[in-house]
């Protein structure tokens, strides 16, 4: 379709008034015709405008189509530049130009082609950078990709404006400093944007951009009767900010010949506006996750309406998803090679979280939501958007079913308890980033990455040196001064260590959330949020398995110790065998339990940056190889620098009796003490999974049954063979697009560096014999 | 099962009382009488076992819980499970111990569906011991159970062990007389009795097929199979399964030597016609 000619068909209609005459004008416009139900055409509801309309879908998928031409031409064209963006590291950047909202002249993968457009810059996979959170983090990675940063940009953002990052080393202890250094607080949000805010991007879609902009003034004026306390004047602000977002979006949606300021009226342009909105978020921060919701069912209801209408066909609906999903797909940061090291390959997090069960029984899946499954089949397996599917056993089996064909297909699906979220925080809950669970609009968090536990369990041994360096970190601690470890000493001792690190953890996520508030906030993404939200203090831990393992063999086994000439606790001798986590044994799984618990108790006693509430996840992401790599010997037997099994897995090759087995230590652990998740990741060959293809499908789908009912909370599935692994390592450019989950997400399997991918064969490879 | 019901009152209960609690009142009534091996020693009953794990979709249908059992009368050439051979080597188990740890898993399956699984080694090597496990997955932990066997020992499975089965795994190894001796070492008419009072029995059979290039793939030794299994009526499908070498290193952790280092796997399209000979005699072949 000719893009001129449908702008010139659009009806503009510009609405201002107040909300009920918005209503009215949305009525008149025709936007919401055939929609029924009343709460949410009077109050900013999105939730319950799904629920009165959405239409469940209960078949499978044989009435989905497959790509369009324009469809595999436009998605060729990027995939023809991907294999040198990978070798440079990036593609292109504009070094010149700090992002905002409508920083940039309109871009398009094709202009002629783009049925959804809008890019974050002016050009595809060309990044910008997003100074705000730290000028260091820029300046670095222009260096590593051979830019020069700009002197005039340099100068704002080093003379004469401050940035998240400076402001949070302004007020770190010197404490919290060594902490960082040691390897035992890692990957703070303090120099990086901490992400993990959804928007409601549906809003936008729903109620156009006027409408928002009208009820946030309703709200600031509220606030201007309060009287000025410092957190008034501070919501006062926050609120303004949000406005100026709000018309910045428009003015970026105009500059591709949209009028976002009213409601979208088409399946196409609930679509499209729905993309700006996530649009004017990744081009207004770095996050470390940018994840887009739960958007399906709600887009489901514009393009059954256009369908029941004549005015779209199947194929049509499935290209508008496909278009927008390649989008997603191109969605770049600007971030230095160490930063991607981390975290595997370069990832974004547009986590897109579909299916659940609503509140009234009926299940949150419609024709949308396998129409987003199908774009794995459209364009072929990809990292991103990581398509997350909300399981219960009550879901329809045939979605259950294509859930798991498409597991087992692209290996890019990750699969979390709807029956443990859904009691918490509600139906129309949205995941962020892997695991993080937050309702719609109404709840953000403040991301705080994680403490290594391991490392914390040798500090108590070694009373607060560092194994590694010998340095003391913490003061105040004696070391364990015998000749072997007894349980009960070492479990006390590590008791008041943990005590320490909750208590310097929670301090530094309170600076980083003061300060990341005060000069990176999220203006557009909160602009989609309530005013007022539950915020909650996402805290981690990494290193379970190997904390769990070495308590249960200092208590099962006796572990004697080995020091250095300075007395530095360097080495363990173990004698005799030990139950580990990872056989559903509880010998071994209590202890893993008991450290889950222990931390998030501890965690709370600490008083939080804006009365956040303490959450806690159990969750590495692929770090857990650099974990390892700052962590020292271990009393499990685990030898210095070896990585750290991730998220909640147990160990590589202690689990004797099946994944399953496994799965269900990792079950044990309780999400009311990991509200923030926990994350578990299995890899297994299509053999063992069954004999035939259908097998497969309905014993994954009766797996998952199994786990969640067993009060599992999030699975990884990758069903892969070893030998293709190995062959992606030797020949990456014949698998560009071979995808794998690693704990709460995908990566590009090829962009992992040699060591990581070394760690993802080397990890339980669950091959029935 | 009612044939057991007051079979012998006055046994006593040989459960431990963590795994009877969670008995539904109708079994755990049942069990108290008729554990049948505690019927018999009246202590607790023990077996020579290896190791045990879950599988999905290998070991019977769904996610099971499976009973390596050491012991096998048989030196399969293929064999995946040589550690298994030696009943010595295994490890002595309570079978109040198996059943804890298969009572663990009950939730998982009853929501993925699946069961337990005898396996080995040659279960029936220790018929009182496959027995007492068999009757109490099936009746004190409630699941779908397997016996995984070769059949050459089928004499030893009482009526009663039968009764407790649900679905026979009944290996079938080739028709060749000549052929079987040689994999196995031993003779095939035990496994065939074993087959037709399976049948008469009415029991529930998977018949499994290893297909080994140079070995058991001659077209008429598999026609044989396939006319035998479909003669019996009771054969509700048939798995061929390629031969692999993945217990390859298993054997030379035993300082043994693979005898078929040298066998390659057979090509899907070997498999496929295996299968089709199967087909052919009105079988389902997988």
């Amino acid at each position: 379709m000719d893009r001129k000619r449908r702008r010139d068909s659009d009806v503009s209609v510009t609405t201002t008034g107040t909300p009920a005459e918005q209503t009215e004008q949305a009525h008149r416009s025709g936007a919401w015709d055939g929609f029924k139900g009343g709460l949410w055409r009077d109050a900013i509801d999105v939730r319950d405008f799904v629920q009165q309309n959405y239409t469940p879908y209960e078949g499978d998928g044989s009435f989905l189509a497959g790509p369009t031409e324009r469809t595999t031409q436009v998605w060729e064209k990027l995939l023809s530049m991907f294999p040198a963006e990978r070798e440079r590291g990036i593609h292109d950047v504009d070094g010149h130009t700090p992002s905002r909202i409508d920083a940039f002249a309109p871009g398009y993968v094709d202009p002629d082609l783009d049925l959804i457009v809008g890019l974050q810059t002016d050009a595809p996979l060309k990044r910008a950078i997003m100074p705000a959170g730290g000028w260091r983090m820029v300046e670095t990675a222009l260096g590593a990709y051979g830019y020069e940063p700009d002197p005039a940009v340099k100068d704002v953002y080093t003379h004469l404006r401050k940035t998240h990052n400076d402001g949070v080393f302004d007020a770190y202890t010197p404490e919290i400093r060594a902490c960082r250094s040691a390897g035992i607080i890692t990957g703070l949000p303090d120099a990086y944007g901490r992400g993990r805010i959804i928007g409601d991007y549906r809003r936008v879609a729903l109620y156009g951009v006027d409408r928002l902009i009208e009820a946030k003034q309703a709200e600031k004026e509220q606030l201007n009767a309060q009287w000025p306390t410092e957190h008034v004047i501070r919501d006062r602000e926050e609120i303004a900010e949000q406005i100026k977002a709000l018309g910045e979006l428009k003015a970026m949606a105009r500059s591709y010949g949209y009028d976002i300021s009213r409601p979208a009226a088409t399946g196409r342009e609930a679509v499209q506006w729905l993309y700006f909105a996530y649009l004017a978020a990744v081009k207004e921060q770095n996050g470390a996750a940018m994840s887009n919701g739960r958007i399906d069912t709600f887009l489901d209801v514009y393009l059954q309406r256009d369908i029941e209408r004549g005015a779209l066909t199947e194929s049509r609906a499935q290209e508008l998803i496909d278009d927008f999903v390649i989008k997603l797909r191109i969605v770049r940061f600007l971030r230095t090679p160490e930063y991607n090291e981390l975290y595997s390959g370069d990832p974004t997090w547009v986590t897109w979280t579909m299916a659940g069960i609503g509140e009234d029984g009926r299940p949150l899946v419609s024709r949308t939501t396998f129409r987003a499954l199908q774009t794995l089949y459209n364009l072929g397996p990809a990292p991103e958007p990581n398509l997350t599917v909300l399981w219960s056993q009550r879901l329809p089996k045939a979605f259950r079913e294509f859930a798991s064909k498409v597991a087992i297909d692209t290996s890019a699906l990750q699969f979390e308890s709807d029956e443990l979220m859904r009691p918490k925080y509600g139906d129309d809950t949205a995941i962020a980033c892997c695991v993080s669970a937050m309702a719609m609009g109404k709840q953000m968090q403040f991301f705080g990455a994680r403490v290594n536990v391991a490392k914390a369990l040798l500090y108590a041994i070694n009373g607060g040196r560092d194994e590694m360096t010998g340095k003391t970190v913490v003061e105040g601690f004696e070391p364990v001064t015998g000749d072997y470890l007894e349980y009960e000493d070492v479990a006390r001792r590590y008791d008041a260590m943990l005590d320490w690190l909750a208590k310097t953890y929670v301090h530094a996520l309170n600076v980083i959330h003061y300060m990341h508030d005060k000069y990176a906030y999220e203006r557009i993404e909160m602009a989609l949020h309530d005013q007022e939200i539950l915020r909650t203090m996402a805290c981690g831990i990494a290193g379970l398995s190997v904390a769990a393992d070495s308590l249960s063999a200092i208590k099962h086994a006796r572990v004697n110790v080995v020091r250095d000439e300075t007395g530095l606790i360097v080495d363990y001798e173990t004698e005799g065998g030990y139950p580990a986590y990872g056989n559903n044994d509880d010998r071994a799984d209590s202890l893993a339990q008991q450290i889950v618990h222990d931390f998030m108790e501890k965690v709370r006693k600490h008083p939080t940056y804006r009365d956040a509430v303490h959450t806690q996840s159990v969750l590495t992401i692929t770090s857990n190889v650099v974990y390892g790599k700052k962590t020292g010997n271990t009393p499990d037997g685990r030898r210095a620098g070896a990585p750290f099994a991730p998220g909640a897995n147990p160990m590589n090759g202690r689990d004797a009796h099946g994944y399953i087995a496994s799965a269900l230590s990792v079950a044990k652990l309780s999400y009311d003490d990991a509200e923030d998740g926990i994350s578990l990741t299995n890899s297994v060959t299509p053999d063992a999974l069954g004999r035939t293809r259908e097998e497969r499908i309905a014993h994954l789908s009766g797996v998952l049954d199994g786990f969640m009912a067993s009060g599992g909370f999030h699975m990884n599935v990758n069903v892969l063979d070893k030998a293709t692994l190995e062959d992606a390592m030797e020949h990456p450019e014949k698998h560009p697009q071979l995808t794998i989950r690693v704990s709460g997400y995908a990566v590009n399997f090829v962009r992992l560096t040699r060591e990581q991918q070394l760690d993802v064969i080397n990890r339980t490879f669950h091959n029935s014999l | 099962m009612p044939l057991l019901l007051g079979q012998n009152p006055a046994a006593p209960a040989t459960l431990n009382p963590a795994a009877s609690a969670s008995l539904n009142p109708a079994a755990s009534a049942t069990l108290a009488a008729a554990t049948p091996a505690a019927a018999a020693t009246r202590h607790p009953v023990e077996g020579s076992v290896h190791s045990w794990d879950l599988s999905t979709g290998v070991d019977g249908p769904g996610t099971r819980f499976v009973t390596f059992l050491s012991g096998c009368p048989l030196t399969c050439l293929y064999c995946q499970n040589p550690d298994t051979w030696r009943i010595r080597d295994g490890r002595r188990t309570a079978a109040d111990d198996i059943v804890a740890e298969a009572a663990k898993y009950t939730g998982f399956i009853a929501a993925a569906g699946g069961g337990a699984t005898l396996s080995g080694g040659e279960p029936l090597l220790q018929p009182v011991f496959a027995g007492e496990l068999l009757h109490r997955f099936k009746h004190e932990v409630g699941l779908h159970t397997a016996l995984d066997t070769s059949g050459f020992l089928g004499s030893r499975a009482t009526d009663s062990l039968l009764r407790d089965v649900d679905l026979v795994l009944l290996d079938i190894k080739s028709w060749n007389r000549e052929t079987y001796k040689k994999v196995t070492g031993r003779p095939l008419e035990p496994t065939l009795d074993f087959a037709r009072r399976l049948a008469r029995l009415g029991k529930d059979v998977w018949v499994r097929f290893v297909l080994v290039p140079g070995l058991t793939d001659d077209p008429a030794n598999i026609e044989g199979v396939a006319a035998f299994a479909a003669s019996l009526g009771n054969v509700s499908r048939v798995d061929v399964l390629p031969f692999h070498k993945l217990g390859a290193s298993k054997w030379r952790e035993l300082g043994r030597t693979f005898p078929l280092h040298d066998t390659p796997s057979p090509v899907p399209e070997q498999v496929a016609s295996a299968r089709r000979i199967f087909e052919a005699k009105g079988l389902r072949a997988v």
